[in-house]
C-alpha cells in the first residue's frame, strides 16, 4: 500500500498540467454515487453499521485490479492536516474530511481514481484526467463499478435508477464536470454573458476557489444538474459540446485582446511576472489571481510552455494546508502569507521576464483555424 | 374487538406501514399503556411483529399517505425528510414515494432513469420499462375508446407480468 508521504510527493499528471492540450480545460472529472440496498445511508447511519459497511466495500475497492499498490486510509487514522491536504488536491471532499471512524478514501496509484466510502453515499468513485477528456475518466469510473456490482449490491430502482441519499442525485448518480481557466472571457468582460447561457443548459457553473459566484484565478467548473431522465452518454455528449464551445469563445477572447488592446495584456500578464517574482508577503486571492495572468502569458507564448505546468503546481501548493504542512507548524495567516510568497518566488526564480516581441512573430499564441472558422 | 395480547377489549387500534406492508394491531388500554403506543415515539409495531429492534420515530400513519410514515427498514421519518432533504436507505424511496416524486418535478430533465442498469437487473429492467410502456399506450387506448386495441394491450401485459426473469 501506498504511503501518505509517497502520495504527496508525486501529485498526480492532472495537478500540475503536465499533458498537452491543457490550456483552457484543465482537468475532467467524472464521479458515480452508489448506495447497498436496503442500508442506512452514511448520514443516517450509527457508527456500528457504518463500520459494517466500511468493513463489506472496502476489501471489495482494495481488491481491484485499478487499485493495486494504491493509497488506503480510514478517516480516523488520518490528522486534520493530512485530511486539509488531500482535499486541497481534490482527493477527498470537504464533506469526506469531516468524516471518522467508519470513512475511508482509497486513491489509485496514479491518482487518477479515488474512492470514497460512507462520505454522503456509502460510495463516492470519481476519476479525475488532465484536459477535457470526459469520456476517457467515464469510462474508468464505469469500469470500476462494473468491478464491483458483481460482489456488492447497488441499491437501484427501475424507476428511479441508482438511489441515493440525496434526490439530486438519483438515476445515473453521475457527476461529471470539468474545470476551466478563462481569463480571455473575464479581462473582456464577457464571462457573465458566457456563464448565464451555460446555466440554461442545465448545467451549474461555480468558481472554482471560493463560494457562489465569486472566482478565484479565472478558474471555472461546469458540471451537469439533471442526473434522472438522461443516460451517461447523453449528458457527456452535452457537457462536451458545451465546454467546446466555451473554449472556443475564451480562444477568441484572448485573440482579440491582444488584437485590440495588447498593451493591456502585456501590462497585466507583466505586473503578474513582476509581483510574483518579487513579493515578499502574498494573500491567497493576489496569488491565485496573479498565477492566473502568468498562465495566459505563457499560453500566449510570453513564457515557456512548461510554466503554465509551473502554475498549475502552485495553485496546490500554495493552498493553506500545504503551506502548513511545508513549514512543518501552525502558520497565522500573515506566516502564511509570508510562505506563500517565499515558495512562488523560488518556484520562478529562474522563469525569464515575459518576451512581447518575439511572441507576435511567432505562432505560439495563434489560435487554431477551426477556433477561427468556428466565430 | 379482542386485544391481540390478552383477553380484555381492545379500545386502541394501530396500524403502521412494516416492510411497506400495512400492518393493524388491537390493543386493550392496558396492553397499550405497557407496549408505549399512547407514547409515539417509544412504540414499534415491527418490534412486535416481527421482533427485530427497527427503531421507528412516529407511531400512527395515516392510511398510505407519506405524511407521518416512517421507513420500515430504517426508522426515517417523513418529518426528518421534510427537514433535511435527504432520505434515510434505499427503501425510504418506497416509504415517501410520493413526496419524492413531487420534489422530483423540475429537479431533473425526467422522472424515469435511463442509462446504465446493474448487469445482473439488465433484464429485468427491459421488461418493466416495455410494462411502463404498455401501460401508457393502454391508458391512451382506453381515452381514446379503441377497446379492441386496449383489449389486445391488456392481454399483452397480463403475459408480460407473468413473465418471471431469472435473477442471475
Amino acid at each position: 500500500m501506498m504511503r501518505f508521504s509517497t502520495l504527496l510527493k508525486h501529485p498526480a499528471d492532472w495537478m500540475t498540467g503536465a499533458s498537452a492540450g491543457t490550456s483552457v480545460v484543465l482537468t475532467s472529472r467524472v464521479r458515480l454515487a452508489r448506495n447497498l440496498r436496503r442500508e442506512p445511508f452514511p448520514g443516517w447511519s450509527t457508527k456500528e453499521r457504518r463500520v459494517a459497511v466500511l468493513d463489506r466495500v472496502k476489501p471489495e475497492v482494495e481488491a481491484l485490479p485499478q487499485m493495486k499498490n494504491g493509497f488506503s486510509q480510514e478517516l480516523d487514522a488520518l490528522s486534520s492536516l493530512q485530511k486539509q491536504v488531500l482535499v486541497e488536491r481534490h482527493l477527498i471532499s470537504r464533506e469526506q474530511a469531516a468524516r471518522g471512524e467508519g470513512s475511508a478514501a482509497i486513491v489509485n496509484r496514479k491518482q487518477a481514481l479515488c474512492l470514497m466510502i460512507n462520505e454522503e453515499d456509502h460510495l463516492r468513485m470519481q476519476s479525475i484526467r488532465p484536459g477535457l477528456a470526459l469520456r476517457e475518466a467515464y469510462n474508468l469510473v464505469s469500469s470500476v463499478d462494473a468491478q464491483l456490482e458483481t460482489n456488492l449490491e447497488f441499491a437501484f430502482d427501475h424507476d428511479l435508477g441508482y438511489l441515493s441519499a440525496c434526490p439530486t442525485n438519483l438515476g445515473t448518480g453521475m457527476r461529471a464536470s470539468a474545470m476551466l481557466h478563462l481569463p480571455g472571457l473575464v479581462l473582456s468582460d464577457q464571462i457573465a454573458q458566457v456563464l448565464q447561457a451555460v446555466g440554461k443548459l442545465q448545467l451549474a457553473v461555480r468558481g472554482f476557489f471560493g463560494e457562489g459566484t465569486e472566482s478565484l484565478g479565472n478558474l471555472f467548473q461546469i458540471s451537469n444538474q439533471s442526473t434522472l431522465g438522461e443516460s451517461e452518454e447523453t449528458i457527456i455528449r452535452r457537457l462536451e459540446r458545451v465546454i467546446q464551445q466555451v473554449t472556443s469563445h475564451e480562444r477568441n477572447a484572448r485573440q482579440k485582446l491582444v488584437e485590440d488592446d495588447p498593451d493591456m495584456v502585456f501590462d497585466r500578464v507583466g505586473r503578474a511576472y513582476g509581483t510574483l517574482r518579487h513579493a515578499h508577503v502574498i494573500p491567497s486571492k493576489e496569488a491565485l489571481n496573479l498565477l492566473s495572468l502568468l498562465r495566459l502569458g505563457a499560453e500566449l507564448g510570453f513564457f515557456p510552455p512548461e510554466t503554465g505546468g509551473t502554475c498549475d503546481s502552485l495553485l496546490m501548493e500554495i493552498q493553506p494546508a500545504h503551506l502548513q504542512l511545508h513549514s512543518g507548524e501552525k502558520l497565522t495567516p500573515e506566516q502564511r502569507d509570508a510562505i506563500r510568497a517565499e515558495i512562488i518566488r523560488s518556484r520562478l526564480q529562474s522563469l525569464d521576464p515575459p518576451v512581447i516581441i518575439a511572441q507576435q512573430e511567432s505562432e505560439g499564441w495563434q489560435p487554431p483555424s477551426d477556433t477561427i472558422a468556428d466565430s | 374487538m379482542q386485544c391481540d395480547f390478552c383477553d380484555s377489549k381492545a379500545t386502541v387500534f394501530l396500524t403502521q406501514l412494516v416492510e411497506g406492508e400495512m400492518k393493524k394491531m388491537c390493543l386493550c388500554e392496558n396492553c397499550a399503556q405497557e407496549k408505549g403506543v399512547t407514547d409515539p415515539a417509544g412504540f414499534a409495531l415491527g418490534d412486535s411483529l416481527i421482533g427485530e429492534g427497527v427503531s421507528v420515530g412516529e407511531g400512527v400513519v395515516a392510511g398510505g399517505a407519506d405524511d407521518g410514515a416512517t421507513c420500515p427498514v430504517c426508522g426515517f421519518t417523513f418529518k426528518k425528510f421534510q427537514q433535511v432533504g435527504r432520505l434515510g436507505c434505499s427503501e425510504c424511496y418506497e416509504t415517501f414515494g410520493d413526496e419524492v416524486s413531487r420534489r422530483l418535478k423540475g429537479m431533473h430533465k425526467g422522472t424515469t432513469h435511463i442509462g446504465r442498469v446493474p448487469e445482473g437487473l439488465v433484464e429485468e429492467h427491459a421488461r418493466q420499462q416495455r410494462l411502463d410502456q404498455l401501460r401508457s399506450r393502454l391508458d391512451e387506448a382506453i381515452a381514446g375508446e379503441n377497446y379492441e386495441e386496449a383489449a389486445g394491450l391488456r392481454d399483452e401485459i397480463q403475459e408480460l407480468e407473468t413473465t418471471v426473469v431469472a435473477q442471475t
